[in-house]
């Protein structure tokens, strides 16, 4: 993390057109990036929890998920600023990919609604898998879905060319986002731990007379 | 397969006959369907055009099925038939078809009172237009089903079942709106069915996941 932070504000030149602000695509990116991967790990453990009905995957692909959202959250935050920095305002609706994280934060918020709502056990771990597979479909069918529907919403597309990468730039990209995975895959341990050790804690009171 | 077959024949049928009985939800949901249009005339300011019209037709379309949706377990939640139906020797994937077969039933009745509403007091509709509210209700259902038994096991049913079936029937509406003003409305009608297609083997394949205990 701190070698892409040189990275990015030292060794990456500075965008001629956007500036400093240019800068905040190398935690964009890559936090969405990280988040698309987090949502793709919760669907993978929830087809395994289907498929072998081990209970520990339901906690693994629920704290995948858990921390997609945060990422997500972050992708909108930091979209938003990149937004107001570039074109003025906080938000616009012809990123297509803005709109995409939008549908699914709002998605899997209702994920843990709905996992709150439903009593712990089997059917719990089931629910929430399916919904996590659903979430993995919904992925590329919003992305199908807003790309058309700027057709009929903006009449003229908006075209904005990738940004074009030199070297430098293109290596702090990947150094940063290899950080972001790295930073996920940390803190998914971390939370995975915490809510083992919770669970453990929980049955060894219950294995307690008060 | 004739013995799937009549199964869900079986259970949609028991789903009909209920409905004919009690007369409880598709009134509701006709009913439903026109005051909100009536209300739809009054949040639109007079010059918006036509094309606003029609998203506003497609907004009451999805709360009116949110609205049939969020009835579609009551019955087996209070009479505790879900727990015969589960001992029932069929197929688990036939009672999701048969009450999406129902709640299909239910949606069509409550559009032949809508369309023909909005068509007299907004706009006409073309024959692609009504081509993706079909193609949209079957995607409607298949997901609403699901998505509906999940929320069945919760506390908060009513609560959780609008947030978690907006998010997934965004790409239904934007293909439904693409359907209702696009001259040219073959790429919308082919990624309703293509949406109808890969979520109805999704909630096919996985209803038995969410049923059982």
């Amino acid at each position: 993390m701190g070698v892409a932070l040189a990275l990015i504000f030292f060794v990456a030149e500075v965008d001629a057109d956007q500036g400093i602000s240019q800068k905040i695509f190398y935690f964009h990116v890559p936090l969405a990036l990280t988040s698309y991967a987090c949502f793709g790990v919760g669907a993978w453990k929830g087809l395994r929890l289907l498929w072998k009905g081990a209970e520990r995957y339901d906690l693994e692909s629920y704290t995948a998920i858990h921390q997609g959202t945060i990422f997500g959250a972050l992708t909108l935050v930091t979209g938003s600023i990149w937004a107001k920095a570039s074109w003025g305002r906080w938000w616009v609706w012809s990123e297509d990919q803005l709109v995409l994280f939008l549908v699914l934060f709002l998605f899997y918020c209702a994920y843990f609604m709905l996992r709150f709502s439903i009593e712990p056990g089997p059917r719990r771990e089931r629910i929430s898998a399916v919904y996590a597979l659903f979430g993995a479909a919904l992925i590329p069918v919003s992305f199908l879905a807003i790309r058309l529907s700027r057709r009929f919403i903006h009449p003229v597309v908006f075209t904005r060319h990738g940004p074009q990468l030199t070297h430098a730039q293109f290596a702090a990209f990947c150094v940063s986002w290899a950080a972001m995975l790295l930073l996920f895959y940390v803190m998914y341990r971390i939370e995975l731990i915490g809510k083992r050790i919770d669970g453990e804690l929980r049955d060894l009171r219950e294995a307690v007379p008060a | 397969m004739s013995a799937y077959a009549a199964d869900v024949a079986a259970l949609a049928r028991k789903d009909l006959r209920l409905e004919l009985r009690a007369r409880e939800v598709v009134p509701a949901m006709s009913v439903f369907v026109v005051a909100t249009l009536v209300v739809f005339h009054f949040a639109l300011p007079r010059n918006s055009g036509r094309d606003a019209a029609y998203g506003l037709l497609w907004v009451t379309l999805v709360f009116t099925a949110l609205l049939g949706l969020g009835r579609s377990w009551v019955p087996e939640r209070e009479g505790r038939v879900l727990d015969g139906l589960l001992l029932a020797p069929c197929d688990r994937s036939a009672i999701w078809l048969g009450k999406s077969l129902a709640t299909f039933a239910f949606l069509a009745v409550a559009q032949l009172v809508a369309l023909p509403a909005f068509a007299l007091f907004f706009a006409p509709l073309r024959g692609q237009a009504i081509a993706g509210v079909v193609l949209a209700d079957v995607g409607i259902c298949a997901v609403g089903t699901l998505v509906s038994a999940m929320a069945a096991a919760g506390r908060t049913r009513d609560l959780v079942l609008p947030l978690v079936f907006l998010p997934l029937a965004i790409p239904l509406i934007v293909g439904g709106i693409g359907s209702s003003i696009a001259t040219r409305a073959g790429s919308y009608l082919l990624f309703l069915v293509l949406y109808d297609v890969l979520f109805s083997i999704l909630s096919w394949a996985s209803f038995e996941y969410v049923v059982t205990e």
